[in-house]
């Protein structure tokens, strides 16, 4: 059971949440006017890492708001969450094979 | 070549008391340059490498595994084969699997174990009820057996089942696959390891990959931590850790990594015959011939590399079981476990051709890569010879998420495995 610090509501158990996939993915300005591949990317493709991974979280039963937390998906650690539009904290990022 | 096993070699090894069997595969260094590689040396990859030398004439190549021999999803799933699929495409792929699964004893020399005890996918809310429906008639067009049960129906195949229609998600009918069953995981590993070491793939554990040696966006070669391979082709047949390997290579895939749960109760007298798997409540169900329940649960709904699974997804599971099934509410589990599914957006599988020539992918098999072990290894292994799609696998190109020829197998598969 992860314990998450939702930046206004505080730590609460991860049911509260509903999960929101890889932060930091830029949607592309004009989506009209985009390639198929480009697209694709935003919509589907991610880094998926094994490691430090800034990830977007939605406090579905709490205050309803969207931020962003940095965990561990190998140790389950939190390292900490931020508003969105804010600058994620410094962490020191990991990866394993 | 190795010993034919038959009854035969039994009694003539009883009467040396067990002490003369050779060994069932080799454990060689790896040489410095292989035809071919196949990355992952679960049941994909040791098929995939199978029918390499078999059909297609590959005489240097190798099984490079991390790990050990089916120490991955192979040895983790709770092992439901079944084809009940509801696309023409998704019906093709695991049809074909499951006609190999008929005869994979024979065809490797090792019993599999292969029983086909039935599966049932039961409907608890009314949408589920269509949809199943709608399976059952999707898969007899398809020539898939398939057949509808009432709840009455249900409760003459599977006696311990609560059909009162008063709980929370009552049930409201099922499906049921007379062919489909189970089968011994760690058997296929071993027995399609032993056939592709008689044909003499190299079979490599404890040799992780670190990266690719890539130029001109062609393959020249693997590093491992037992040195640098040469080679023109790899085959990514890993489960857990697709994402991992395409970032070594540079690229992206539309993988989300995630723990999917298992758990097996204290061993009791027989009293489910069949399986019964139900998506919609997740909880499936089995009984191992020696007894124990052999429950599956979801997957975690965030992306994980752990192999537990978080604690609401058990909660959620045993719950369900409990209200399925009232006889199991004492029953004590001895084993909770999770495995690390790669799952794709669709439910449905990457197999072919990747960004850089000469790396094929056949990762992204989510909850339910087990049934598909023998025919996505065949197709596979045609894939990676004559480097473009197989019929069959070519709907399940990475591309489709370009031009967005989906295959939507939620209804079907999307926790189901």
């Amino acid at each position: 059971m992860l314990l998450i610090p939702c930046p206004y509501c505080g730590e609460r158990t991860e049911s509260e949440f509903s999960y929101g996939g890889e932060a930091h993915k830029a949607r592309p300005d004009r989506p009209d006017q985009v390639s198929d591949e480009a697209w694709a990317d935003y919509v589907f493709m991610d880094t998926n890492t094994k490691g430090t991974y800034f990830e977007r979280w939605v406090h579905t039963y709490g205050c309803r708001r969207w931020f962003n937390l940095v965990r561990d998906t190998l140790t389950m650690e939190i390292h900490g969450s931020y508003k969105m539009g804010e600058t994620p904290p410094k962490v020191d990022v990991k990866t394993y094979i | 070549m190795a010993t034919k096993y038959s009854i035969l070699s039994l009694a003539r090894n009883a009467l040396n008391h067990h002490k003369s069997w050779p060994q069932a595969w080799r454990s060689p260094e790896p040489k410095t340059e292989y035809d071919a590689v196949v990355i992952g040396g679960g049941g994909h990859g040791l098929v995939t490498a199978y029918f390499l030398a078999k059909e297609h004439g590959y005489t240097n190549i190798a099984v490079l595994e991390k790990g050990w021999l089916g120490g991955g999803n192979t040895g983790r799933n709770t092992t439901i084969v079944r084809s009940n699929y509801l696309w023409n495409e998704s019906a093709a792929l695991y049809e074909h699997s499951l006609k190999l699964w008929e005869e994979m004893s024979e065809e490797v020399n090792f019993n599999v174990m292969f029983s086909q005890r039935g599966v049932l996918n039961t409907a608890h809310t009314q949408n589920e009820l269509r949809m199943t429906l709608r399976r059952v008639n999707s898969n007899r067009l398809n020539g898939i057996d398939s057949e509808f049960l009432t709840p009455e129906q249900v409760k003459e195949w599977v006696p311990i089942i609560d059909t009162r229609q008063n709980g929370r998600y009552p049930l409201l009918g099922a499906s049921l696959q007379r062919r489909a069953g189970v089968a011994r995981h760690d058997a296929v590993a071993w027995g399609f390891a032993r056939a592709a070491d008689a044909r003499g793939v190299d079979i490599i554990q404890q040799c992780p990959v670190t990266g690719f040696d890539i130029k001109d966006g062609a393959l020249q070669g693997v590093y491992t931590e037992k040195g640098y391979i040469k080679t023109k082709k790899a085959g990514i047949v890993v489960a857990g850790h697709a994402g991992v390997l395409a970032n070594m290579a540079g690229f992206k895939l539309p993988i989300h990594s995630r723990p999917l749960q298992a758990l097996v109760s204290e061993p009791v007298k027989p009293c489910i015959h069949t399986v019964v798997m139900g998506g919609g409540v997740h909880a499936y169900i089995s009984q191992s011939d020696k007894g124990e329940l052999v429950i599956g649960a979801g997957a975690d709904p965030y992306n994980g590399y752990n192999q537990w699974g978080s604690n609401p997804i058990t909660e959620e599971t045993v719950a369900a079981i409990c209200e399925l099934y009232p006889i199991f509410k004492r029953m004590r589990m001895l084993r909770q476990w999770g495995g690390v599914v790669d799952t794709c957006p669709d439910a449905s599988p990457i197999m072919g051709l990747s960004p850089v020539k000469g790396i094929y992918l056949n990762v992204g098999w989510g909850t339910g890569g087990f049934k598909a072990t023998p025919g996505s290894g065949h197709t596979f292994a045609d894939t990676m010879a004559n480097d473009r799609p197989h019929p069959i696998n070519a709907p399940f190109s990475l591309d489709r998420f370009k031009t967005g020829h989906l295959i939507d197998e939620h209804g079907a598969a999307g926790v189901a495995h």
